[in-house]
């Protein structure tokens, strides 16, 4: 017998669970991504996990596909307990992920991505072509696509790849099946017939976890419901006996309980202007303004628009439509060379990927936009560089053993302050900051905090991109709240409350 | 300053190039005497100068396969030049060779960098057609030392200071790039695109245009290379150098500049290509085969890539640590 009852409460249990997790925690350096949470998927239900953005549903994920390995805790297959050491093991024990991106391979044909691993055999241990197509046409069918098995998986779209993977997962007798946010890239038509590939799976006995940020959809086709925040569980039942309201409250917590630097914002005139901001395909129409000294926060789901106007915004990609003004002056951007020429940087998300150069020491990565400074006619002069990167890395107090350290070896904390003081030492009127805080510890975030009310003070203007409520409302003076690649809403800091942001960035009615 | 260089990669290098010499010092007397020394400087010159070319372009995360034929290719029009004009000056066909060196390596450079193609295809591709372009204007016909003016073929053998020309060549060569590394922000951009190019995109650097000067700049210097050649060993012909941007690869990589780009410093080129030049030297003196120098630079390019990944994933490591918070 366990002994405490971790299962949400159970109310009409029509079956024995499939699949049970138990006391789950797992921690990362730094961060305790999943503490004490719970699950059960019972076949024919589908349960759909609701949570923010690092509220720890993809660390979840990847414990049940056996990429990653829980601390403590236990999961169990019809009772019996299990581990998952490696993603094979969990395949064999019958629970599949479908991912947001799928993760098949392009080149091969559906049938060997259906059957990639477990591909059926002649006698001599060759490839048994003819069996392996015939079986894959029978599971398509089964999942009501009637694609040809021998294209190559490139020519399909996204939705018939989402197939693909869903028949593949049917290939191995999957018995749990995990979608995380299957319809992200999907478009409405595509979505309905995914729905009703739910509904089939349901039929077949499967159990399903469904990640999903949209209500609607949650309401329209999940039974159950487990809520996770901060990376613990914090409400689980039946849909039918629930509402959006309580959800809502669920996701967002009561309290905010991290404390932010106080700010006095005294504003000044209009730095940064932008009408109508469009591009082909990732967001339309984005105006607003932007005043001296404010800190502007921009909220919305994972892959709301928000880095990809950023970065429209700073020169990488180019809008179809729309100017800015800044300092009430017209101004074009094309690269961006020309954004930190008018004074515009950008922070990306990513520093392992677009922020830090870390094979480079730090000075030379602090200094690397503003070579033109510390140069005189065409030579560098390291004398003036180490300057420069003194000046602003004790800005940020950034603690390293020497400047001439390589980036590489910096905590993530530190690594954010190299790239933030690069920024500063190029003297910008606009610095955007895209998810400034993700991934760094506790201590270093209210660090970043500090600086960026510091930076307010001082006259700069700050956009924030972040996907944290309790960092939106604690630093914002207005907030835009971006959805499906649009303004969904506009609020002044005083106007606002945790619900009326998650509502508007999932497009719900606002409440009565 | 001095623990750090210690520690480094062109201290290991420095060392060994260092051993190997004394090493054949004790089989054969006199092969570390400082005027067989300078001997052996001078033969690797050209290696010298071509890898400091092909460091430029391995910093930016490409490569060029095309240095060799590029060689060849301008050799084999100043030679004919001369052969047919012996009048014209020598300087004018430095210049020219430079001159026709700096137009394939933009070819190179705008096809990577316009059409995004990637670097080896794209100079596997000129290496071909570079190559083949030398039998389409020689007819495949061999320009021989007699048929060289002397001027032309005097000049790098010019002694001044003790030193041969083409020895003062290379030295001016290594203190340019020295400058070009450390001291300029084009420098500074090789490391940045090589690094990371996505972070250099963000930091306003054209990952395209420095790719482009770099392929500019190497094929600059195969060009002089290509001149350098042809006057020092009196001939040329469609063979000029066949093979040889193998031999550059292999200098680069034994002087620890990284394949994967971002990594490297001039010490190392010049110290990987000496660490070749001196057993290229050594072999046929100690009466061994050619065919052992090519195991043994081949040894000697597996050993230093093995260093080189052993150092590049460690670093790897920290950085997936912290990206793991990110969960």
């Amino acid at each position: 017998m366990a002994p405490k009852d971790y299962s949400p409460r159970a109310a009409a249990d029509t079956a024995a669970p499939v699949l049970e997790l138990r006391g789950i925690s797992k921690s990362f350096p730094g961060v305790k991504a999943l503490s004490d949470v719970a699950l059960e998927l019972r076949p024919g239900e589908v349960t759909a996990l609701i949570g923010e953005n690092g509220a720890g549903k993809s660390t979840l994920v990847k414990i049940l596909t056996g990429i990653y390995q829980p601390d403590e805790g236990e999961i169990r297959v019809d009772g019996e307990p299990m581990r998952f050491a490696t993603a094979t093991a969990a395949a064999d024990a019958g629970v599949t992920a479908i991912h947001q991106e799928t993760v098949l391979f392009d080149e091969l044909s559906v049938g060997e991505n259906i059957f990639l691993g477990h591909a059926p055999h002649t006698r001599l241990g060759l490839m048994d072509w003819a069996r392996m197509n015939r079986e894959a046409t029978a599971i398509l069918d089964r999942v009501g696509a009637r694609i040809d098995p021998t294209i190559p998986l490139r020519e399909l779209g996204i939705a018939n790849k989402h197939l693909v993977a869903i028949a593949r997962a049917l290939s191995v007798e999957a018995r749990v099946v995990v979608m995380d946010e299957p319809t992200a890239a999907l478009s409405q038509k595509e979505i309905e017939e995914l729905y009703e590939l739910v509904e089939r799976l349901k039929a077949e006995g499967k159990a399903i976890l469904f990640i999903s940020h949209k209500f609607d959809e949650v309401f329209r086709i999940a039974d159950r419901y487990t809520v996770f925040r901060d990376g613990e569980m914090v409400g689980a039942g039946r849909l039918d006996e629930t509402s959006e309201d309580r959800l809502v409250e669920l996701m967002v917590g009561r309290s905010v309980d991290q404390i932010f630097p106080q700010r006095h914002p005294v504003l000044g005139g209009e730095v940064l202007k932008v009408v109508g901001y469009s591009h082909p395909t990732e967001f339309a129409d984005i105006n607003f303004t932007l005043r001296k000294g404010e800190i502007l926060g921009f909220y919305g789901l994972v892959g709301a628009g928000r880095s990809e106007f950023m970065q429209a915004l700073f020169g990488v990609t180019r809008p179809s439509k729309g100017a800015i003004r800044i300092d009430g002056k017209v101004a074009v951007i094309r690269s961006p060379t020309e954004a930190i020429a008018q004074g515009i940087v950008y922070v990306p998300e990513d520093r392992g990927k677009q922020g830090a150069i870390t094979a480079l020491p730090i000075f030379q990565n602090v200094t690397l936009p503003s070579l033109d400074r510390t140069s005189r006619s065409g030579f560098l002069r390291m004398a003036e560089e180490f300057r420069l990167a003194r000046e602003y890395t004790q800005r940020l107090d950034l603690r390293a053993a020497s400047l001439d350290q390589d980036v590489g070896n910096l905590s993530g904390g530190n690594q954010q302050k190299v790239v933030i003081a690069k920024w500063l030492a190029t003297k910008p009127k606009v610095i955007i900051l895209d998810e400034p805080t993700k991934g760094i510890d506790v201590g270093s975030k209210a660090a970043v905090h500090e600086f960026m009310a510091e930076l307010a003070a001082e006259g700069l203007s700050v956009i924030m991109v972040s996907s944290e409520i309790p960092e939106i409302l604690g630093m914002s003076d207005r907030v835009i709240v971006m959805r499906e690649g649009r303004m969904a809403a506009e609020y002044d800091r005083a106007d606002l409350t945790p619900e009326t942001l998650v509502r508007a960035a999932a497009g719900l009615e606002e409440a009565a | 300053m001095i623990a750090k260089f210690l520690k480094s990669r062109e201290a290991i290098l420095l060392a060994a190039v260092i051993a190997l010499i004394l090493l054949v010092e004790t089989r054969f007397a006199g092969f570390a005497a400082p005027s067989n020394l300078a001997g052996v400087f001078n033969d690797t010159s050209i290696l010298i100068i071509l890898a400091l070319g092909q460091m430029a372009v391995i910093l930016t995360k490409c490569i060029d396969l095309s240095l060799a034929s590029n060689l060849a290719l301008t050799g084999m029009v100043v030679a004919m030049i001369n052969a047919t004009a012996p009048g014209v000056p020598v300087i004018a066909l430095i210049a020219l060779a430079i001159g026709m060196g700096v137009v394939m390596g933009m070819f190179n450079g705008i096809l990577v960098w316009k059409l995004d193609i990637p670097p080896i295809v794209v100079t596997l591709g000129t290496l071909t057609i570079y190559r083949g372009v030398i039998f389409l204007i020689s007819d495949g016909a061999w320009i021989n030392a007699h048929e060289m003016s002397g001027g032309f073929k005097a000049f790098p053998r010019a002694e001044f200071l003790g030193l041969p020309v083409l020895s003062w060549i290379a030295l001016l060569i290594v203190g340019l790039f020295v400058v070009l590394i450390g001291r300029t922000g084009l420098g500074r951009a090789f490391y940045a695109v090589g690094g990371n190019p996505h972070a250099a995109v963000y930091t306003g650097i054209s990952v395209g245009f420095t790719r482009f000067m770099a392929f500019t700049i190497a094929g600059g210097l195969a060009g002089l290379c290509g001149y350098l050649w042809v006057s020092r060993y009196a001939v040329a012909y469609v063979d000029v150098a066949g093979g040889f941007e193998l031999d550059v690869v292999a200098a680069c990589v034994i002087g620890g500049i990284s394949i994967a780009g971002g990594i490297g410093t001039v010490g190392g080129a010049v110290l990987g290509a000496l660490f070749l030049g001196v057993i290229k030297n050594a072999l046929p003196v100690a009466g061994i085969s050619p065919f052992w120098q090519l195991a043994i630079s081949g040894a000697a390019i597996i050993i230093a890539v093995a260093f080189n990944a052993r150092g590049e994933r460690s670093k790897g490591r920290v950085i997936l640590k912290s990206a793991e918070h990110a969960q």
